[in-house]
């Protein structure tokens, strides 16, 4: 089978591809970070705001 | 599996880095001896501290000590083009560009003190904001290309975040977090030293005073046998503090007198081939080295724990 060979243009777009792939992650992985710290924190009264 | 035709253009002049690129400014390498020390820190206070609570802490502490990373090598892309050690990293290899890497030291110098501000107090934020700086602007801005004493008092800096992980569970600075503090600040000096020995001719070339190359082979064989008989006489400290037990003391004791052995070795040792063989064997021990007294330190507590001691 033959190996495809990539232009620099499409190289470039799948590296950009990537790069914003890990920056959503991340940015994911923050909410997830504020989310779970804030319950740890605060407690789960901050949903249900049962001790508030 | 694709092939990438570099004929005709350049990536890197066009936004083209790739993940790993940003990843490497970061020091992942760097990273791992301080999550790893700032674990223990944390895992040997006193008092607990919620799992979750504790997770993030060390993820702050490891993206705090990537963010200083980044700007070391955005300030010293310079010196790191020159040094063979360290010209393949990304800005000096043309794949990030410098100011890619300040502001990606930045992002994380900022986010990681803020968070762990919030998720455990501001001592231990205190201390991490401190020793980004003390990184990226004491060490590496000043005392780097300024004095052969730069990696002793720049080794500061590596020192800290056991402290910070003791401060995160405590939010005080005590006496035992201090010893953790000064067995790496001891430690640093023989282990950069050794590197040194054996890669002079590279931080020549760049303009770096490191100790061998201004005050000479004989002066730091002598520096390093000192460093290395204060280091490991600081490390019997834990046992007197009451910090950790027997287990321990074994192991401090036997791997402590290998390190003094290898430094008195180093310090024998005139031929220069015969020499730098021998640098590079201290260098790498004393990497092993510090792994193995942290961890025994965790393992006598744990085992004081659990009652087998």
């Amino acid at each position: 089978m033959a190996t495809p060979v990539l232009s620099p243009e499409e190289e470039l777009q799948r590296r950009r591809r990537r790069n914003s792939i890990a920056l959503g992650l991340v940015l994911a992985a923050l909410v997830v970070i504020f989310y779970v710290l804030t319950i740890v924190k605060v407690g789960p009264g901050v949903i249900t705001q049962r001790d508030l | 599996m694709a092939f990438v035709d570099h004929s005709n253009a350049d990536l890197t002049a066009t936004g083209g880095a790739r993940v790993e690129d940003y990843f490497a400014l970061l020091k992942p390498r760097v990273m791992s001896l301080v999550v790893f020390t700032a674990i223990i820190g944390l895992l040997l206070a006193p008092g607990g501290i919620n799992p979750v609570v504790g997770i993030v802490a060390i993820l702050c502490i490891a993206i705090g000590a990537g963010g200083s990373g980044a700007l070391n090598m955005w300030y010293d892309a310079d010196i790191d083009r020159i040094m063979s050690r360290t010209a393949n990293r990304p800005i000096p290899a043309g794949r990030v560009s410098r100011e890619e890497a300040l502001t990606l030291g930045l992002i994380c110098s900022g986010f990681s003190v803020m968070i762990l501000g919030l998720a455990t107090n501001w001592v231990a934020a205190g201390l991490l904001a401190f020793t980004i700086f003390f990184y990226a602007v004491i060490y590496t801005m000043w005392l780097k290309r300024s004095t052969p004493q730069n990696i002793v008092i720049g080794g500061a800096a590596g020192a800290f975040p056991p402290m910070i992980g003791w401060a995160a569970v405590t939010g005080d600075i005590t006496l035992p977090s201090v010893v953790l503090f000064l067995i790496i600040f001891l430690w640093t000096p023989p282990h950069f030293w050794a590197l040194a020995l054996y890669k002079q001719g590279d931080y020549g070339a760049a303009g770096i005073p490191m100790l061998p190359n201004v005050a000479g082979e004989q002066a730091t064989k002598v520096q390093i046998l000192a460093y290395s008989i204060i280091l490991v006489a600081t490390t019997f400290v834990p046992p007197f503090i009451g910090m950790t037990g027997g287990l321990y003391t074994a192991v401090a004791a036997l791997t402590g007198a290998s390190f003094v052995f290898l430094s008195a070795r180093l310090y024998a040792t005139a031929e220069a081939g015969a020499m730098k063989k021998v640098a590079r064997s201290l260098f790498t021990y004393s990497l092993s080295y510090l792994f193995i007294i942290f961890l025994a330190l965790i393992t006598d507590r744990v085992a004081q724990l659990i009652g087998w001691l």
